[in-house]
């Protein structure tokens, strides 16, 4: 996708060629817009935020209840039969199609589709703020060991080595139990242990040095340009430069990987919850939604395809919409996240 | 040449050496994480605590600690904490499992990744590329231990077609080994197929256009020719350095999600148990080994760049 047009460059429309008076980003968004699928995949990503973030107006409205409400004793009147939330064997009723219970409940009776909303709440708050440490710091890391080069550049690049190294899912699952525990307590950053940060600092951490190291390899190279040099030139200090001249033509490249980080951000989160080092219960996240349905398996399928396959969804809407967002902005760019 | 070498071998230790520092600290950092306390259970008295924290050296200070340890992983005499079993024992039960996952998906998601990669240049901008991207897209967007309960739950549970889950050493029975470890497999290959597929295309897509490729069209070698030899060649470079790397990072336990989806006794599962536990032992070995087969593949792909290539010996 990234170098689509490459063998065709010959057919290569007007639209594509840079003309005068029309700018990068006005450019890719003429692209983008003709990108029809991208834009569909984007619109799925949005409808489920929407989603999300009206859960309490439909858990008051249409389902009646609370995320972490127990009907376990309930019945509820389904085409005209009166039927048991959970059976007196403990399985749990499948999708009702009706507002209550529209997909089911859970084994404790809890509405699967009201903890699904509450969940994509929790597993986005976590994806967004998690891409939001990643692109801050991995930002300006890389734009100071890129300017800098020397000494600064050879303590932060190990510093990003040290966390590309340690795999990245044992040093999640490492802090987030650890964390988990006892929560932080560095003065004036306390966290609780079951504190949605606590998952979401920990992604955000893991993430940097992907995004880090090609941004200090884009530094490098733009810090020989003349432009810089003529802002040296003209007395500007270092702090200037980083920030008027050298930011700026890394923005094509942040938006590039912001979709990238949240993508995989969110599969994080539902990994670090499939194993206990995420969002603590009785916190619903799509990951922890999925995880506690597979124990549950034989007799309510739909605790794991739910979570699972809105999981996908969101996911999925994220990256097609990043990936031609790219492909409008930059080509040629090879941007991508290694796993 | 051995310059470049040993400048990496150095930074390849001194990486490893902060991990271990790190992990270590982690673990020490974990309130009413006191070892000693969870060593000698719920009812022991103080007492007992304290002749435990003495023999283990709990008391020392942190850096002494750490001293012992260490000492203790390079004489492969380390042992849990709360199971009190030698851990080196333990990895080398566990790595058969984890490298029955690891070759199998490894070879599966390599072949694949590069033929719908091929696939997907060839036709560039046609219906078989967008179908391929959007399968690469949604395997990209499955979580592992999602699709595994999918297939487990279909191909296992409701038609029996597969076992559900565990594993079958393969000097015992190598049939039901193989039965065993192909849900795995798939799981474990999708993510990557899907990544490689990617990267395999827009690598071809960048090698079509290089001038070696054009000298070797205007020599009038088939087109047939001109692709499998040059452009398919050398596009995978890039791809077969990056399958070393992921490589390294599954054998050194980054197939946790799979192994525990699948009830593989690996090192990945060995190594969530553990953290489970917060017995840092076995944390700090699995840790450490996982991370010198990711520094040490990165290292290795680094030289042999550096001999196939000599420009990045230049530019570095």
């Amino acid at each position: 996708m990234a170098t689509a047009q490459a063998p065709s460059a010959a057919e290569t429309s007007a639209a594509d060629a840079p003309r005068a008076g029309i700018g990068p980003y006005k450019l890719g968004a003429i692209r983008l817009r003709r990108n029809k699928v991208a834009l569909a995949f984007g619109a799925l990503f949005v409808v489920i935020v929407v989603l999300c973030l009206l859960a309490p107006v439909y858990a008051k409205q249409v389902a009646h209840t609370t995320p972490n409400e127990n009907h376990v004793t309930d019945q509820i009147r389904v085409g005209g039969k009166l039927r048991d939330v959970v059976s007196p064997e403990g399985v749990p009723i499948g999708p009702t199609w009706h507002g209550r219970f529209l997909l089911g409940a859970d084994q404790n009776g809890r509405d699967v589709a009201v903890r699904l909303l509450y969940g994509g709440r929790n597993s986005l708050e976590i994806g967004l703020i998690a891409t939001l440490i990643t692109v801050v710091f991995a930002t300006i890391i890389g734009t100071v060991a890129g300017y800098f080069r020397g000494g600064a550049d050879a303590v932060l690049s190990r510093g990003l080595d040290l966390i590309w190294a340690y795999p990245a899912v044992l040093l999640g699952i490492a802090l987030g139990t650890s964390l988990a525990l006892g929560g932080i307590n560095l003065g004036l950053f306390k966290l609780q242990g079951n504190s949605l940060m606590v998952p979401a600092v920990i992604i955000g951490v893991v993430y940097i040095p992907y995004m880090a190291k090609p941004m200090r390899g884009q530094v490098l190279t733009l810090r020989e340009k003349e432009f810089i040099d003529a802002a040296r030139v003209q007395g500007f200090g270092p702090l200037h430069i980083m920030r008027s001249e050298i930011l700026p033509n890394l923005a094509s490249t942040i938006l590039v990987f912001v979709p990238l980080i949240l993508a995989n951000a969110i599969l994080l989160e539902a990994g670090l919850s499939y194993l206990g080092a995420g969002v603590q219960p009785p916190n619903p996240s799509w990951g922890t939604m999925i995880s506690d349905g597979i124990r549950l398996i034989p007799s309510g399928i739909h605790l794991t395809f739910v979570p699972g396959i809105m999981l996908v969804l969101c996911v999925l809407g994220i990256n097609v919409f990043g990936d031609g967002a790219r492909d409008a902005l930059d080509p040629r760019a090879k941007v991508r996240l290694e796993h | 040449m051995v310059r470049f070498a040993i400048r990496r071998l150095v930074s390849m230790i001194v990486v490893l050496a902060a991990i271990s520092v790190l992990t270590f600290l982690i673990f020490q950092a974990i309130p009413n994480g006191d070892p000693a306390q969870r060593l000698a259970g719920r009812t022991a008295t103080p007492e007992t605590v304290a002749a435990i924290r003495r023999t283990w050296g709990f008391d020392k200070p942190i850096y002494d600690q750490y001293a012992i340890t260490m000492k203790k992983v390079f004489t492969g005499k380390v042992v849990s904490y709360t199971q009190s079993l030698n851990v080196v024992d333990e990895i080398k039960r566990d790595l058969p499992v984890t490298f029955s996952l690891a070759i199998g998906a490894g070879i599966i998601w390599l072949v694949l990744g590069i033929v719908f990669g091929v696939l997907s240049a060839l036709h560039a901008g046609g219906g078989l590329d967008r179908g391929l991207t959007v399968l690469a897209l949604i395997g990209i967007s499955t979580p592992v231990f999602f699709l595994a309960a999918v297939l487990l739950y279909f191909l296992a549970f409701k038609t029996g077609v597969f076992p559900n889950g565990g594993y079958v050493s393969l000097t015992d029975d190598p049939v039901q080994w193989l039965y065993h470890m192909i849900l795995p497999w798939i799981a474990l290959s999708v993510l990557f197929i899907g990544f490689y597929s990617r990267v395999m295309r827009s690598s071809i897509l960048d090698t079509v256009n290089e001038d070696y490729v054009r000298t070797a069209r205007s020599k009038g070698i088939s087109e047939r020719r001109v692709m499998v030899r040059h452009v398919v060649r050398n596009s995978l470079i890039p791809v077969i350095s990056l399958w070393g790397l992921d490589f390294a990072a599954i054998i050194g336990g980054g197939a946790i999600l799979t192994e525990s989806a699948f009830n593989l006794p690996g090192v990945g599962n060995f190594a969530a148990q553990s953290i489970g536990r917060l017995d840092v032992p076995p944390v700090l070995v699995v840790v450490m080994f996982g991370a010198f087969f990711v520094v040490f593949f990165s290292a290795v792909v680094d030289v042999l760049y550096a001999l196939l290539d000599p420009r990045i010996r230049l530019s570095s």
